[in-house]
């Protein structure tokens, strides 16, 4: 039978878990736990500490050429491979595969499996031809080289080693259309000359000033804290408890389940109160309800719209 | 005689005596696992309906208000002297303040050693009286009736993604379990020895294995995973000798192969993904495993792979013997969104008009709920089940979403729902026979997607695009008639963050619906109206719960983590 110290420190576990926090309310939205693919900024949740270059492949973990046999394979891969595969080896106009996700590639140590290709050429069936090319293996060597230092630059969960910066244009709306629109959705609770003044100098990036807007996180609006012009802490998830005796005890929601609800109140004192059904009463005000509530309705061009408006908001 | 080996044979004369007879081989007779879920657990879903129904009824509506803590077992993981690998359990727990053996195998270096807490995020078997729990590079054997560690098995890995381990596979006294550098590993269940290891998929190719292997009949089916568009596959492997019996790929990979026709060109669709990260379900009377597939690779650019990408995002059907489809149900035409279709999908015998109907449904991560004739793949029923999904123009005849191209990721910025997560994820699903009711836990919320990769040939892997978390929507517990798809109920959970439910469900016989909630509980629901009945904090639930039963006492098995938990009556 289980030792009677079992039940002991199972107590103690269960009391103590009762501490742990499980996330605060009235924060932005938490990311979706659980993906099969995890954001690559997440550290990974299973299997705990990381050791070096775990959660790495062999591309990555491999080591590299020479610097000055890289360069030379780069130089010989400009004159010889890039117009069918690329200058970033990503597959090029005239049909050459994507080298970076090559099986052949990924699998070759220092081009004893590239060498024969480039030497004989390939012809697959369904497949792009290769011509055959002759180079001096000891060439071919080198580009395998140079290949093989760009894949090590790969990005997380498959992704190409970082180009060169892009700046994609994503104002395309109609700003007269924006401000209608504004006017009548958004005007009840912000103001252009009010908490608004100056939006755009704050957020000079497009795409910041736009998730923020959406996301009705950037801490304009009724009921927020500060002045126009600063940062501004967002409003908070209030909550007001109705005891059955007719307290009522109003405070900052911390959390809220079906069994629990945590507020602090004004003195910064928390409190705790169970919960059963309908008791107590508890009555949630949300500063970003309205934004919520204005998301199934959104059209892109809406939103779009809005942005370009607001980006005139300097 | 080891004590291991004490445990098991004790175990095995009292509880199981069923074992003893499958081909004088001892331990679990894969025959076993065909029959309804009860007692023991002896496959990824219980059984190989998927539908996580366990017919024991100790705990039900009305005992499970007396439901209390049986034991805690804090698992510790990496290699055996490793700072932190060494603990006990706390209190005289798990290894009960000492080691028990820790058995290495592994082709890696310390250099790429894993420790510390582990996080269980699959399914644990309990066969003849001891569970079987995996994490990545690790396998803990325990004793089911108060959680002492009987064994550990540490793999030393090579690298590669360590998300997760969904747990082991079982035949007669043997282990299955997949390893993130891609080995299928075998163990002897009775002391933990390795037997052999076999690689499954390509390290250099960046797979990275997950799954949990099935075992069914003298077939161990193996998935694996992979974020560098490579093509997706299903493996069977014999359990005796480890060698492969066949190959399934889930993207035509040779000029000819079905499917083609989908893909612009051949170099697309061997680069096209479908991986298979969850297990399927298994149907003995036509002999097809069922499996949902991965999504399309590159995940978010599909500007380089026009057309629906046969047979990504899809429920497969393959002949167990044969490894050859016998029909395909593709629930996600052309996704965009990293929306895999891998849900466990779940077998039902429907009744309709009157007359048995062969089903099988599946919730998929794209917020769709799907019922589909299992033995033709013809569409039964679609619905969505995402309150706030919004990617689709509306269905096809065939009744698969068309969906909006619109919302894909677009360099000014398209509002999608669900987030990249998906309405629901590989948590599983629960099914209950006797409420006709498949219950699923719904996850909503919106994403600004922004397209960064205009490249006509698109991106690789998961990049191309950014994503900016714009608001949160309730998320709930959702229970759907597997006839319409509609709702009957949805237990919706308070708060203003959308937090929902953690991990999978399990459905019982005692008309409870087993699953956390948003704010860090376990709770029994009331499978018929999802009314919580019970609940306790214990953290953040990271797995599903499961069920089983040892010396006459019904046990409900939970992970939080590195630490489980069970429940019984007293």
């Amino acid at each position: 039978m289980r030792p009677s110290v079992t039940l002991a420190a199972a107590a103690v576990v269960l009391f103590s878990s009762i501490y742990v926090s499980v996330g605060a309310e009235g924060q932005p939205p938490v990311p979706t736990p659980a993906a099969q693919t995890p954001p690559v900024q997440t550290p990974p949740a299973g299997g705990g500490r990381q050791g070096p270059g775990r959660g790495t492949f062999p591309a990555q973990q491999r080591a590299l050429a020479d610097p000055a046999v890289i360069e030379r394979g780069g130089t010989l891969y400009g004159i010889n491979c890039r117009l069918c595969h690329g200058p970033d080896l990503r597959g090029g106009d005239l049909g050459g595969v994507n080298l970076l996700r090559s099986a052949l590639v990924l699998n070759d140590q220092d081009g004893e499996g590239i060498i024969p290709v480039v030497a004989q050429g390939r012809n697959n069936p369904g497949m792009p031809p290769m011509p055959a090319l002759p180079l001096p293996a000891d060439q071919v060597k080198a580009i395998a080289a140079y290949i093989h230092s760009v894949a090590a630059k790969a990005a997380g969960q498959g992704g190409p080693p970082p180009g060169p910066p892009v700046v994609l244009n994503i104002v395309v709306g109609d700003a007269a259309a924006g401000e209608k629109y504004f006017a009548a959705n958004c005007a009840s609770c912000h103001s252009p000359s009010g908490d608004l003044k100056g939006l755009a100098a704050r957020y000079s990036d497009p795409v910041q000033l736009q998730t923020t807007w959406v996301g009705g996180t950037f801490a304009g609006g009724r009921g927020a804290r500060g002045g126009p012009g600063g940062p501004v802490a967002p409003a908070q998830v209030t909550v007001a408890v109705t005891l059955p005796t007719g307290e009522r005890v109003e405070g900052r929601l911390d959390r809220i389940d079906d069994f629990v609800v945590t507020l602090t109140q004004a003195d910064g004192t928390p409190r705790t109160f169970r919960r059963s059904g309908s008791v107590p009463q508890v009555q949630i005000t949300d500063p970003l309800a309205a934004h919520k509530q204005l998301l199934p309705k959104y059209t892109d061009k809406d939103i779009h719209d809005v942005t370009a408006y607001l980006v005139t908001l300097k | 005689m080891s004590k291991t080996q004490r445990i098991l044979l004790a175990a095995s004369l009292l509880v199981a005596p069923a074992f003893l007879s499958a081909q004088n081989q001892g331990g679990l007779d894969p025959a076993s696992i065909v029959k309804p879920l009860a007692d023991s657990w002896p496959t990824y879903s219980g059984d190989y309906s998927g539908r996580r129904y366990s017919a024991l009824t100790q705990i039900n509506q009305t005992t499970v208000k007396g439901l209390s803590l049986a034991w805690v077992g804090k698992l510790t993981a990496g290699p055996p002297n490793a700072p932190g690998g060494g603990r006990g359990g706390f209190g005289g727990f798990g290894r009960g303040g000492g080691s028990s053996q820790v058995i290495v195998g592994g082709e890696g270096s310390d250099e790429f050693a894993t420790g510390g807490a582990p996080s269980v995020k699959g399914s644990i078997l309990q066969v003849g009286g001891v569970l079987y729990v995996t994490a990545p590079d690790n396998v803990w054997a325990l004793d089911a009736i108060d959680g002492h560690e009987l064994w550990r098995y540490y793999w030393k890995t090579r690298g590669g993604t360590h998300i997760g381990n969904r747990g082991a596979g079982m035949w007669h006294n043997y282990l299955y379990f997949e390893t993130p550098d891609n080995y299928l590993v075998s163990l002897d269940a009775r002391t933990g020895k390795e037997r052999w290891h076999v690689e499954i998929a390509s390290f250099n190719e960046q797979y990275f294995s997950t799954a949990a292997p099935v075992v069914v009949g003298d077939h161990v089916l193996a998935g694996t995973g992979n974020d560098l568009d490579m093509p997706g596959f299903l493996e069977s492997f014999d359990p005796e000798t480890g060698k492969l019996q066949w190959k399934f790929y889930t993207v035509p990979m040779k000029p000819g192969d079905p499917g083609l026709d989908t893909w612009p060109s051949l170099e697309a669709a061997r680069h096209g993904g479908g991986q298979t990260w969850v297990p399927g379900a298994y149907d003995p009377e036509t002999k097809l495993y069922i499996i949902g597939t991965g999504n399309p690779t590159p995940g978010y650019t599909g500007q380089g792979r026009k057309g629906d990408n046969l047979f990504t995002c899809a429920l497969v059907a393959i002949n167990v013997d044969t490894g050859k489809m016998a029909w395909y149900y593709q629930t996600s035409p052309h996704d965009t969104h990293d929306w895999d279709s891998a849900q466990t999908p779940v077998l039902i015998d429907g009744v309709i008009d009157g007359k048995p109907r062969k089903l099988v449904s599946t919730a998929s991560r794209n917020g769709y709920f799907f019922t589909v004739d299992r033995v033709t793949g013809e569409s039964f029923a679609t619905a969505k089940f995402g309150t706030t999904t919004n990617w689709t123009k509306g269905i096809r005849k065939n009744g698969s979403p068309e969906p909006d191209p619109g919302k894909e990721a677009t360099v000014p910025g398209s509002l999608v729902s669900p987030t990249e997560g998906g309405v629901t994820n590989w948590p599983p699903p629960a099914f209950s026979p006797e409420t006709g009711l498949f219950y699923i836990q719904e996850r909503n919320g919106f994403n600004l997607l922004y397209l960064t990769e205009t490249d006509p040939r698109g991106s690789m892997g998961l990049a191309g695009k950014t994503v900016g978390q714009v608001g949160s929507w309730p998320s709930a517990l959702r229970a759907i008639d597997y006839k319409t798809g509609k709702a009957v109920w949805r237990h919706e959970f308070p708060g203003v963050n959308g937090a929902g439910g953690s991990g999978g469900l399990l459905a019982t016989a005692g008309k409870l619906v087993f699953g956390g909630d948003g704010g860090g509980n376990l709770v029994a629901f009331d499978a018929t109206s999802g009314t919580p009945l019970w609940h306790t904090r214990i953290g953040s639930i990271s797995n599903a719960p499961q069920t089983y039963a040892v010396d006459g006492r019904q046990y409900v098995l939970v992970a939080v983590n590195d630490t489980l938990y069970a429940f019984g009556i007293y």
